[in-house]
């Protein structure tokens, strides 16, 4: 691989079952450039916590993963509240998420630590009442 | 090697759908919380839960489990089922509970 690919998708923020797709179809993208199956694991699993962050706080936003030689690049963009704390957003545990949004599954407070757990590098930029750019790296080599 | 297929049958469980029933059983992930799922299951567990709504479906594919292993009786509806045929993961029920469960698969890999 020479040159650099980028795939963008919607997603879409009325629609919980669906959320997901974007991941989904990156995780089969990156399966056809013939990535290593851990690190499509690990990427596609950072992206879909990020998904589900844009369905449940951000009324859905924007996602890019671009594919160098040396890494993904994943940036998720919204339009949404903001992150108020991002210190306490990071902590396992801390959610605000609503009760009928846990009675899912979700709203764990795992989100954001799952994306930095599974990526070499997590960046938020978030302004309240503007929205939240994130941008995590995994390296390819 | 333990297979879907085998597990399904040795221990007895009950096969809601199975598009791959030669997948391996390496170890198994009891969770209900889907990220905390996503963190912590490893790649070709049986994933034992108690959730059954469509997401964990997405959770199963990514995570890539070897199987969903649904306990303490918790019934599927339609459209799980339909969509997890077309994606090609594995449904699995039991009656009992998820401890029972995870103590008889542990035994038997």
């Amino acid at each position: 691989m020479s040159e650099s690919v980028t795939f963008r998708f919607e997603v879409d923020g009325s629609d919980f079952t669906s959320a997901g797709q974007a991941s989904v179809l990156v995780k089969k993208h990156l399966r056809q450039l013939g990535i290593d199956p851990e690190i499509i694991r690990r990427v596609s699993i950072a992206m879909y916590e990020g998904e589900i962050n844009m369905v449940i706080h951000a009324g859905g936003g924007e996602a890019f993963v671009t594919v160098s030689e040396e890494d993904i690049t994943i940036l998720l963009s919204d339009k949404g509240p903001g992150i108020a704390d991002i210190d306490k957003a990071m902590q396992e545990g801390y959610s605000t998420a609503t009760d009928n949004v846990r009675s899912l599954g979700f709203g764990a407070g795992m989100g954001l630590p799952n994306m930095k757990r599974y990526t070499d590098s997590m960046d938020i930029k978030s302004e309240v009442g503007v929205g939240t750019d994130i941008t995590m790296k995994v390296n390819l080599i | 090697m333990m297979t879907v297929a085998k597990l399904c049958e040795v221990a007895n469980l009950c096969t809601i759908v199975c598009p791959e029933p030669e997948r391996e059983i390496k170890g198994a992930y009891c969770g209900d919380l889907l990220s905390w799922v996503m963190g912590r299951a490893k790649s070709s567990d049986v994933w034992i839960t108690i959730m059954s709504n469509i997401n964990i479906l997405a959770v199963a594919s990514l995570a890539d489990v070897a199987c969903v292993l649904l306990s303490e009786g918790v019934k599927p509806d339609e459209e799980l089922v339909k969509t997890a045929e077309q994606k090609g993961i594995n449904i699995l029920a039991s009656d009992k509970t998820s401890f029972e469960l995870a103590k008889l698969i542990g035994a038997l890999i």
